[in-house]
């Protein structure tokens, strides 16, 4: 069994007796919670038929934040119901630009109240106010802008052809970028000209349901997004199997997009999944390496982790694999890990005491199995949800680490000798989201990405998004695309009607 | 002494590295992907230093301060009136203290060693034909030594451009150990002017090169043509620093100089230098900034983080 590298006081600790950084805390005072969230339904906040309320927590603390409304069978029904009543009777036969002005509305808002949704965003998940200020919230905005964009421009990006909305859109979010994939979702439905049913995840409401508050603001007819929390199990298979949606689109875990695949078999509903991934993050010796340091910092601690499109496989091409390594572990050991509301903190708080013991039971794994595991000794705080930032050298594909992913801060580190060892293993995986090149070789990242079987792939930078740019993957990471004028393509009906 | 104290104390280059060697060790310099500097410099240059940590910057920054002046119009008067504010920034508060050098032309580095002497602030002087560096080999080199005969701790001196972007980095890198063994036992930065390199690429081969050649300290700018010290630019030279540390255990030091007007500023690259180099280099020793007008800005900011109020500038001395 292998023994893990400790250090007698971390690098950062060390500086620390220099320099401490004093704290500088996010004030929470601009995000006014309320003790009970209903249910978004039909343009108001209501309580759930099912007359039940589940607790949500902030990940770095364990303090509940807020009781919130969990719908039920009969909620899902009257969701569905008043979905598809307002698409026929107030959004289907809207003009787009009518439908335009409601996106820029939300567009609007969301940059106005930005602080407050970065930083409920910070206290609901646990990712680091840095991170929920100046990534999360801005993109959610331009994803609504985007779309506006194209809401009436609907017959230029299918030439040839009369693009309808399906109907009624049941969109199902992770817990990893709340806000975020709700706007990748909201955002071209309501474009097109569908209505929706947002299902949050279970452990992050919050910011859904103040993303509601600005729908109401916006004043867009009742019933054209209705939010609807609920664990996945039931509130999103109940609203997954409903008569009335016309399409399902799903962001989560490859197990559970399998589970809806199979259900929607043969029901006529349209389906898009976005699923995990266990990206190769390939360094060559000719790589720019301290920025190369950076990116794959980035690749796998940006959101500690929990992302679909994580770094989460380092390839170093051999010849360069020492040094690169001790920078390393050199830059692990100056991250800082501690409360997320801190300006200065850059690893978080894992979301659930679920996902926590998932993480420690695959690094168990990679113990057990022979990698080598190297973790800076920062202390971390007493309550919480913490994993620190962790690396493994000595890695074979074999291993769960190298095949199962972790969504956590752990990078698995694996070696090859050419560009083609380094394709075929990058490519050996049954997932393809995303995938990184780091070469000055320009002619090196075109070959590569000419054979790299992956939707999303970065040269020389990581985790880059843009509601213009589509977002998807391969195999088992998914099907269909978000963003772009690909990302319009799930929400409507291209074929008069044939189309399945 | 050591192996690694011997290199520390006093190696005039790496052994290795005679001339003929220049244009290899430049060929085998690190690529620099700029758009990836500049987000780890944006990055770092946003973290967020309040309270206590701001007023030890603060603090550091003063220290850490080379107080300039560098003007055609430069009189012994001027000079005497920049050093008083050198030796007391803040002749109200007892607690500020000196910067760490003056830097001045030639002509007056007497008259400021006359004001310096029995204080802690050291005299440096630009020399070798500042700021181009194109005068004659042999009276740029005189220059250097004239003035370490006089006394002055510190010599600044410009990396020959001309030489270097026309890839004749042999050349060069003569020119550069012919100025360090000029300087002697003086503290010599060599200031490679960021600005007119043309991309990172160059700036972290020029960092090499003046390293391998001896130098004390690397320096942004001569704060004389038209672009400064750039966060992505110094971050690109601290990590040249941090690789030539690693490969031969000297700690060259690295002077920000040029349009550094703001306690922001200073405090950006105090965190750039802490997060890049580490602990080693939060000295006087190994970090210096270049600035005149920095240094009210500083004392005036100093005053806020202690009274909660901001102070009108004629509360702070001109000098």
């Amino acid at each position: 069994m292998g023994e893990i590298e400790r250090r007698a006081t971390s690098a950062l600790e060390e500086q620390q007796r220099v320099w401490e950084y004093s704290t500088a805390p996010e004030s929470t005072e601009i995000v006014r919670l309320q003790d009970r969230y209903g249910l978004f339904l039909g343009g108001r906040f209501v309580e759930p038929k099912s007359g039940r309320y589940f607790v949500t927590i902030n990940p770095a603390t364990e303090e509940p934040l807020a009781e919130v409304a969990e719908a039920g069978e009969e909620d899902v029904d009257l969701a569905a119901r008043t979905a598809r009543e307002a698409w026929e009777e107030h959004w289907r036969d809207l003009p787009g630009k009518e439908r335009a002005k409601y996106l820029y509305r939300i567009a609007r808002a969301l940059q106005e109240r930005s602080r407050e949704f970065a930083v409920l965003e910070t206290m609901n998940n646990g990712k680091p106010i840095k991170e929920s200020r100046d990534v999360d919230v801005p993109l959610a905005a331009a994803h609504f802008f985007y779309y506006a964009g194209w809401a009436d421009k609907l017959e230029y990006a299918f030439p040839g052809r009369i693009p309808r909305p399906l109907g009624v859109a049941a969109q199902i979010t992770p817990w990893n970028f709340p806000l975020l994939m709700c706007a990748w979702k909201l955002a071209p439905a309501l474009a097109t000209g569908n209505t929706a049913i947002l299902k949050p995840a279970s452990t992050t409401p919050l910011t859904a349901l103040l993303l509601a508050e600005v729908i109401e603001q916006a004043e867009l007819p009742p019933g054209v997004v209705n939010v609807i929390p609920g664990p996945g199990g039931r509130t999103g298979g109940w609203l997954a199997a409903h008569a009335d949606i016309a399409k399902i689109a799903f962001t989560g875990s490859t197990e559970i997009g399998k589970v809806l695949r199979r259900n929607v078999a043969g029901t006529g509903k349209r389906l898009t999944l976005e699923l995990g991934g266990k990206a190769a993050n390939i360094v060559f010796e000719d790589a720019a390496l301290d920025q190369a340091i950076e990116g794959i910092i980035n690749g796998i601690f940006f959101n500690q982790g929990e992302v679909c499109c994580a770094g989460s496989r380092l390839f170093v091409q051999e010849s360069v694999f020492e040094p690169l390594v001790d920078k390393l572990k050199a830059r692990l050991d100056t991250l800082r890990v501690g409360d997320p509301l801190d300006k200065n903190t850059d690893v978080g708080a894992i979301n659930s005491r679920d996902q926590l013991d998932k993480i420690e039971e695959l690094v168990q794994s990679g113990i057990e199995e022979g990698a080598e595991i190297y973790q800076p000794e920062c202390s971390l705080p007493e309550r919480g949800f913490w994993f620190r930032p962790t690396l493994f050298t000595n890695v074979a594909q074999s291993h769960r680490i190298a095949r199962e992913e972790i969504f956590g801060p752990v990078l698995s580190i694996l070696t090859f000798r050419t560009p083609q060892e380094a394709v075929e293993k990058a490519n050996n995986t049954e997932y393809g989201l995303s995938a990184g090149i780091w070469t000055e070789k320009g002619s090196r990242i075109l070959w590569m990405a000419d054979r790299m079987k992956a939707g999303v792939i970065w040269a020389n930078t990581f985790n880059r998004f843009d509601p213009a740019s589509p977002f998807g993957g391969y195999k088992e990471s998914g099907f269909g695309r978000e963003g772009g004028r690909h990302g319009l393509e799930p929400y409507l009906d291209l074929d008069g009607g044939n189309g399945a | 002494m050591s192996k690694a104290a011997e290199i520390e104390r006093n190696a005039p280059g790496l052994a290795l590295h005679a001339p003929r060697e220049a244009s290899r060790l430049v060929a085998r310099v690190a690529s620099v992907d700029a758009v990836g500097l500049e987000e780890r410099a944006a990055s770092l240059g946003r973290r967020s230093i309040k309270r206590g940590s701001k007023l030890w910057a603060l603090d550091l920054a003063i220290r850490a301060m080379d107080l300039t002046t560098l003007e055609g119009v430069d009189t012994t008067g001027r000079v005497v009136s920049l050093c008083a504010k050198a030796v007391r920034p803040d002749p109200t508060d007892p607690t500020i203290p000196p910067v760490a050098a003056v830097c001045v032309y030639p002509q007056l580095v007497p008259v400021a060693l006359g004001q310096v002497e029995g204080t802690t602030v050291k005299v440096a002087s630009v020399a070798g034909s500042f700021p181009a560096g194109l005068g004659p080999l042999e009276a740029r080199l005189a220059e250097i030594r004239t003035v370490v005969e006089q006394g002055a701790h510190e010599v600044d001196i410009v990396l020959n451009r001309s030489l270097f972007l026309g890839g004749r980095y042999a050349a060069c890198f003569e020119e550069l150990a012919a100025a360090r063994e000029a300087a002697g036992d003086a503290h010599m930065k060599v200031i490679l002017e960021v600005g007119e390199l043309g991309s990172y690429d160059r700036i972290r081969q020029a960092s090499v090169l003046a390293m391998a050649a001896g130098a004390d300290f690397i320096k942004t700018s001569t704060g004389k043509i038209g672009s400064s010290a750039t966060l992505p630019a110094a971050l690109c030279m601290m990590e040249a620093a941090r690789d030539f540390f690693r490969e031969t255990g000297r700690r060259v030091g690295i002077k920000v100089a040029g349009g550094i007007r703001a306690s922001k500023q200073a405090v950006q690259y105090l965190v750039l230098v802490y997060e890049t180099l580490g602990p080693e280099w939060m000295t006087p020793e190994r970090f210096r900034i270049g600035a005149s007008s920095l240094l009210n800005d500083v004392l005036m900011q100093i005053n806020k983080e202690r009274t909660g109020r901001y102070q009108g500038p004629d509360y702070f001395t001109i000098d």
